[in-house]
């Protein structure tokens, strides 16, 4: 025994003289820190209603509830979590997820309510002490549980590609599929905005489990045109991904296109369980004018109902504007055949050739057929009527396409200027560049528009393209004056082009006549947009039927117009783009079913 | 006093010799003959080490007989996990042990790094070995005031958990919460350090230093202490193979094994640490070593921070967690502690959800077969010291 062990714990009183360590108001006196992972906060105006919080929760602590004042857009579910706290364990995962970084966290330590049920609160909403502290647990930029880079998609180089068709993108392959499907939340945000409603998330989980027989299932549910859709698609969907919120959106087109090239052209009935579909069963006949992506997709979801179809077009091929208007450079011919061939190979039938209206009557259509569905596009230019724009030498844009789609030699001028400033506008100018550098082995056109470059509605991507393949791209001028010496066009007259629309929004151009331009050329294309040419009603049938705004039959939610037996869709109603066509073509389908069948017990599964 | 101290190095069978009779390797106890007693001493009780309780046969003030009572806070942490995707699992994890949450959370997060060849950045290594390294820095502070209470010294315990709560100030500050850090994710930690964060725990270090001289006047340089805990839970050096012993339980019985040193794991290969061992093999004895440790723990964190990296990633890229699928194959991964060996086996099937967890906590051993026989004939009075002075953390023996 050490006298030291007897005598030594008797210090146990230094401390007695020493501060206390308590605080006296802690909840006031002491704040939860910076980062402290306390009640749940969410900013409204950021979130989208994605969901990922809640499909995250380990504890199932979130449900996502509508919220009034919330509503339903492109890109925002209008839903909002709504959070359980006798089930959260304020792990935050759920911040660290969220997208948007709309949910966050407060550095409140307490909160006392009377009823149990406020526990469970939509943070946002609910009115909270602490909705707008400042400080709190965020997500932090430097960890990474989503991927928001978009995995590359390589191209030919410019060198490669501004003298040839070439098709430019290169697709997936299975790798970088897999890894690019990989970064989806699932979320579903996206089908709301596809005009065709496609089931976005479930085929990208088919590519996930490479399962690639049920993704093309999937696709074929909504869209008979995937290998024209996934590479040439304005993809609406992915405008509204949820990535897009923090970096850059799942590449839904490039991965549509992925699954459909996966799957030969001989497969495809087998997968899509087609094979014996070959007679008619219901004895009823559609006859569909335009073999367009409206009438096309009309028609396959009629046929796969078991009608019997003809399509009337009046060009030599199929596809409208896919083929006669998007340059091979962007949709091959051979894609846009291998969806086609499909569809006819299901006995749809298709005249070609054959204008409704000059070789065929609507009204002998209506007297052959059950219904008729039309969907003839917008193929009549439009002319900015300026002084000039009547030489042999000015053109429309879709004119000159088609022409190049038909096999037809165009004689390309060394000078070129193209008006216009959408994605039109950049087809006929990259289509120009590449025949003028198989001529005369350089490029030398310029297109202009009155929108200034961060209006444009041309894609980015677009812009950038056909810069690299030497384009010039001069935008925000308004045209004045084509100038013409003895017939021959010498260039085109411009002024600076202050703003395009008034407060309004309306088109209604604003000009300083002071500052001008002069671009030489001696060759210049209008690309201002297409008109529809109706010419085909009768004027019987005209009389009869309704119209609405702009010129456009009016149509219900069906797609049907006041005559019941007439269905219209496509870009004369909806879009313009290929996916509207499909949208409206699926729809009027099965329209047309329940027109048809509505009294009809005879109808044979 | 000293009650065992003849017996030191006997093993006890000579002791169960006395009481009870034993019969086929057995102690025949008829709670009939009024001979002995059976008493309870938990779940609820201040002298049980959280939710577990000993089932004492006791014959006057002498403990005969002792089963270790399980079952309070069965969650099914490894059932769970089952049914939760890879990073809804670190979460869970940490409530395997309430007051050394992080090292659950590193070996999780490593087995499944391993699975699926995850490179944890430099920056996350230094931050991940500073939170373990902190939290055995509050877990030895939380020990040593139950140590000292399990003998009726109170006011330790005052000071040792009110400097252990400036600690989970760090914490908070560092991770975001105070008692669950959920600071280890996949890949690294989820923040950086911070502004000022070095300073501040530079500062408790000096603090808790100074605690720390008053509580060795007090607490290891007292005779009462000395004359409860020596010579209490002798544990043999051979004992040590025989239950599997780890951790300073081991240690202070001679045995060399510290995975900080033998096995390094994120940092620790790059400080500068020195196994610390006693062959007390008693409670005292422990309760010294572990003191120790908290003292060189304080030293590991002051080396960490010199060596943190100011700059670097903290996290490895992880693919999207909703769909992160680790290749088949299995691990485990072992962590030291404050109570010793601490380890994680994983079994990957390649799909979204683990197959199968297994967390391994040195409590399981130490607080049943151990602690079962350690407590026979020692007086009932000591029981509770007996059983702080195994550190036994009964969440970990339910998993
Ligand atoms: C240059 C250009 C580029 C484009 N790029 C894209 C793009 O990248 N992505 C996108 O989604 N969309 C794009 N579009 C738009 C897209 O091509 C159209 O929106 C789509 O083709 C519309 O489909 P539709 O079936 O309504 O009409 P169309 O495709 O125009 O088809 C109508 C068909 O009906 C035929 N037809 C018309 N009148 C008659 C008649 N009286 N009798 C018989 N047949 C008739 C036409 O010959 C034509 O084949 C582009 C359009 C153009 C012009
Ligand atoms: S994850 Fe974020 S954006 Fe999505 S619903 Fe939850 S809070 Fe809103
Ligand atoms: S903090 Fe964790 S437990 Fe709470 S709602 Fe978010 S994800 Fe769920
Ligand atoms: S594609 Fe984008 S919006 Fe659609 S489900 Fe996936 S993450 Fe959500």
């Amino acid at each position: 025994m050490k006298l030291k062990d007897i005598l030594s714990p008797l210090r146990v009183w230094e401390r007695a003289a020493q501060k206390p360590w308590t605080i006296k108001d802690p909840i006031n006196d002491r704040p939860g820190a910076t980062n402290y992972r306390g009640f749940h906060k969410n900013d409204f105006n950021k979130c989208i209603g994605c969901g990922s919080c809640e499909e995250i929760c380990q504890n199932a602590a979130i449900d996502l509830v509508p919220v009034e004042g919330q509503e339903t857009k492109d890109g925002n579910s209008g839903l909002r979590p709504m959070i359980d706290y006798g089930r959260c364990c304020w792990c935050a995962l759920c911040v660290d997820v969220c997208p948007t970084g709309s949910l966050t966290m407060s550095n409140k330590y307490t909160w006392v309510a009377d009823m149990p049920e406020e526990y469970r609160f939509v943070p946002g909403k609910t009115e909270t002490k602490w909705q707008e502290s400042e400080k709190g647990y965020k997500r932090s930029e430097d960890i990474h549980l989503i991927d928001y880079e978009r995995v590359e998609m390589l191209e030919i180089k410019p060198e490669k590609r501004d003298k040839s068709f070439i098709e430019i993108v290169k697709g997936y392959n299975k790798e970088q599929a897999m890894k690019e499907a990989e970064r989806c939340l699932e979320c579903g945000i996206c089908i709301a905005t596809c005009p065709a409603h496609m089931d976005i998330p479930a085929y990208i989980a088919a590519i996930r489990e490479d399962d690639i027989e049920n993704a093309f299932r999937i696709l074929y549910e909504t869209n008979p045109l995937p290998e024209i859709c996934g590479r040439i698609c304005t993809h609406k969907c992915e405008t509204a991904c949820a990535l897009h919120n923090n970096g850059e959106s799942l590449a839904i087109r490039w991965l549509k296109r992925y699954i459909a090239d996966q799957i030969p052209s001989e497969k495809y009935k087998e997968v899509l369980g087609t094979e014996h579909l070959d007679d008619p069963k219901i004895g009823k006949s559609i006859a569909i004018i335009g073999a367009g992506p409206a009438g096309i997709s009309a028609a396959y979801y009629l046929a796969i109902m078991g009608y019997k179809i003809k399509i009337f077009e009046a060009l030599p091929d199929s596809g409208g504007m896919t083929r006669y208007g998007i340059p091979e450079y962007r949709l091959p011919y051979d894609q846009i055949d291998k969806d086609i061939e499909y569809i006819k190979s299901l006995g749809v039938e298709m005249q070609f050739n054959t204008r409704v209206g000059k070789d065929i009557t609507l009204d002998k259509l209506h007297k052959d057929y059950d219904a008729v569905f039309a969907g003839t596009g917008l193929h009549l230019g439009r002319s900015t009527r300026i002084p000039g724009a009547d030489n042999k030498r000015v053109y429309f844009a879709t004119d000159l396409l088609r022409e190049v789609s038909l096999g037809n030699e165009i004689d390309v001028a060394e000078n070129i200027v193209v008006i216009g400033g959408g994605n039109v506008a950049m087809d006929i100018t990259r289509t120009l560049a590449r025949l003028q550098n198989k001529k005369y082995g350089k490029i030398q056109i310029l297109t202009t528009s009155l929108e200034s470059e961060d209006i444009m509605p041309a894609d980015r991507e677009e812009i950038v393209e056909a810069r690299e393949e030497k384009a010039i791209i001069d935008p925000g001028w308004g045209p004045k004056e084509i100038e013409i010496q003895n017939g021959k066009i010498k260039g085109l007259h411009v002024v600076k082009c202050l703003s395009v629309f008034d407060e309004e929004g309306r088109f209604n151009p604003k000009f300083d006549d002071k500052q001008k331009k002069f671009f030489k050329a001696d060759m210049v294309v209008e690309s201002i947009g297409q008109g529809m040419d109706l010419s085909y009603l009768s004027e019987d049938i005209k009389s009869n039927l309704k119209f609405g705004p702009r010129g456009r039959i009016q149509v219900n939610e069906n797609f049907q117009s006041n005559l019941k037996w007439l269905f219209v869709g496509g870009d004369i109603i909806q879009g313009p783009d290929v996916i509207h066509g499909v949208a409206n073509g699926y729809i009027a389908a099965k329209a047309i079913d329940g027109f048809l069948n509505k009294n009809d017990k005879r109808r044979k599964k | 006093m000293n009650r065992m101290s003849e017996n030191k190095y006997k093993g006890f069978e000579a002791d169960r010799s006395k009481y009870p009779e034993m019969k086929d390797g057995k102690p025949v106890i008829d709670l009939e003959s009024h001979k002995y007693t059976k008493i309870w001493q938990g779940p609820q009780h201040p002298g049980v080490t959280g939710n577990m309780a000993l089932e004492l046969i006791i014959d006057g003030d002498e403990v005969v007989d002792t089963k270790t009572r399980v079952g309070y806070l069965h969650r099914a942490f490894e059932k769970l996990m089952e049914r939760r995707r890879y990073i809804q699992c670190f979460p869970i994890v940490c409530r395997i042990c309430v007051p050394e949450p992080d090292t659950n959370e590193y070996c999780v997060s490593a087995a499944m790094e391993d699975l699926s060849g995850i490179v944890v950045p430099e920056k996350a290594q230094w931050l991940r070995t500073l939170n373990l390294e902190m939290s055995r820095v509050g877990s030895f502070l939380m020990w040593l005031g139950g140590q000292a209470g399990s003998i009726g010294m109170g006011a330790i315990g005052q000071w040792t958990v009110g400097m252990r709560d400036f600690w989970l100030d760090l914490f908070e500050e560092m991770t975001g919460g105070r008692v669950y850090h959920m600071y280890m994710i996949p890949g690294g930690v989820r923040k950086d350090l911070p502004d000022g964060f070095k300073d501040r725990a530079r500062d408790l270090i000096i603090r808790t230093r100074k605690l720390l001289v008053n509580i060795e006047n007090t607490f290891f340089n007292n005779i009462i202490v000395k004359s409860r805990l020596k010579g209490l839970g002798i544990i043999t050096p051979e004992m040590v193979d025989e239950y599997g012993i780890v951790g300073p339980n081991a240690r202070a019985s001679g045995r060399e094994c510290d995975i900080r040193i033998n096995n390094p794991y994120v940092k620790y290969g790059e400080l500068d640490i020195k196994m610390i061992t006693s062959n007390g093999c008693d409670a005292y004895a422990r309760a010294e070593l572990r003191y120790q440790e908290l003292l060189q723990s304080l030293d590991l964190v002051s080396q960490i921070l010199d060596k943190i990296p100011e700059k670097g990633e903290i996290q490895a890229k992880l693919p999207n967690v909703l769909h992160w699928k680790i290749p088949a194959g299995q691990t485990y991964v072992k962590a030291e502690s404050t109570r010793g060996e601490h380890g994680f086996y994983m079994v990957s099937d390649g799909s979204e959800f683990p197959r199968r967890v297994f967390a391994r906590g040195a409590s399981y051993t130490h607080a049943i077969s151990l602690l079962e026989k350690l407590a026979v004939n020692i007086s009932i009075s000591d029981t509770a010291a007996l059983m702080v002075s195994l550190h036994t953390c009964p969440p970990e023996i339910e998993r």
